[in-house]
């Protein structure tokens, strides 16, 4: 025997859904389902219409699986295809007002970010406050389009600089200025928001 | 060489995923000695992609995974009528 018997061969079991074991394809976009859904929402930014969208590119991932080719990872052809759908619906909301995926010039704004003399770290069980984490999700929310998809591909889903790459249908380098400039664009608007509610309440309460 | 903190801010990102060239490092980590603006800059960037990759801050919408398989099941049924009923066992989701 080789390998870990956990280990999950994904080249394998799209071989056995393409010969037709298709109940196999609920095992296979089981781990993927998150990412899926989450750059729905980067683009959408509303629940029910990142979930239709989500649920409409797993779809098309099925009936389109015979085209995968195995040269990216399952993950992210299922990610760039989730892409594809909330593109489309973004671009159908023509009444809607927002920007437009091409409204900032690459590397034409300045990003500093936010100056401070010390930082008293923020502990993870700050996220049980509903207050943290909607902080967060409103700051990367209000990130310009073409920075929220590669911060949310890497940092949050953290695939890597290659596969946001193929993800996104762009350069590994345009991965990795926009990548930069997203994660100062945070500390920016975060770092002041974070330093006002740590004094508030203590994280431990015992301290 | 001595470089200004405008130009440590450029290498931050770098600096958080280990991508610096030696040089450029040794730089960044000589200026981050004594420079407690950078320092706290670079602690609180660290501590903000920490919080962000926490599953928390993003979830799936209650009863998301039930509806998409329950979807799938039809998907998968119309394109094979004959798929005989023996495969429900066990799964709980």
């Amino acid at each position: 025997m080789t390998g870990a018997p956990e280990k999950r061969d994904e080249s394998q079991m799209i071989a056995s859904i393409l010969g037709g074991n298709t109940q196999q394809f609920h095992d296979l976009i089981r781990p993927h389902e998150r990412s899926v859904y989450i750059m729905a929402l980067s683009l959408l930014q509303n629940e029910a219409d990142a979930e239709d969208a989500a649920q409409e590119a797993i779809l098309k991932a099925f009936r389109n699986l015979a085209q995968f080719r195995g040269e990216a990872k399952f993950g992210t052809w299922l990610v760039s295809i989730a892409l594809n759908e909330a593109r489309g619906r973004l671009r159908s909301r023509k009444a809607v007002a927002m920007r437009s995926i091409d409204d900032i010039p690459e590397g034409q704004e300045n990003v500093s970010p936010a100056l401070l003399r010390d930082w008293r770290e923020i502990p993870s069980e700050a996220l049980e406050r509903k207050e943290v984490r909607q902080l967060l999700q409103h700051a990367i929310g209000e990130l310009p389009l073409i920075y929220r998809e590669v911060f949310l591909l890497r940092d949050v889903e953290e695939l890597s600089v290659n596969e946001s790459a193929e993800a996104l249908g762009i350069s590994i380098s345009s991965v990795k200025v926009r990548l930069h400039r997203a994660r100062i664009m945070l500390q920016q608007k975060l770092v002041p928001q974070l330093k006002q509610v740590n004094p508030k309440r203590r994280w431990f309460p015992w301290l | 060489m001595v470089i200004e903190c405008k130009h440590v801010w450029d290498y931050i990102s770098g600096y958080l995923d280990g991508t610096l060239s030696p040089e450029v490092l040794e730089q960044v980590q000589k200026h981050l000695e004594h420079c407690e603006i950078c320092s706290a800059i670079l602690d609180s960037t660290r501590n903000i992609l920490i919080l962000t990759a926490d599953e928390r801050v993003f979830e799936l919408p209650l009863g998301f995974s039930e509806r998409l398989h329950a979807k799938l099941e039809a998907e998968i049924r119309g394109l094979h009528p004959n798929t005989p009923d023996l495969i429900d066992t066990g799964n709980k989701d």
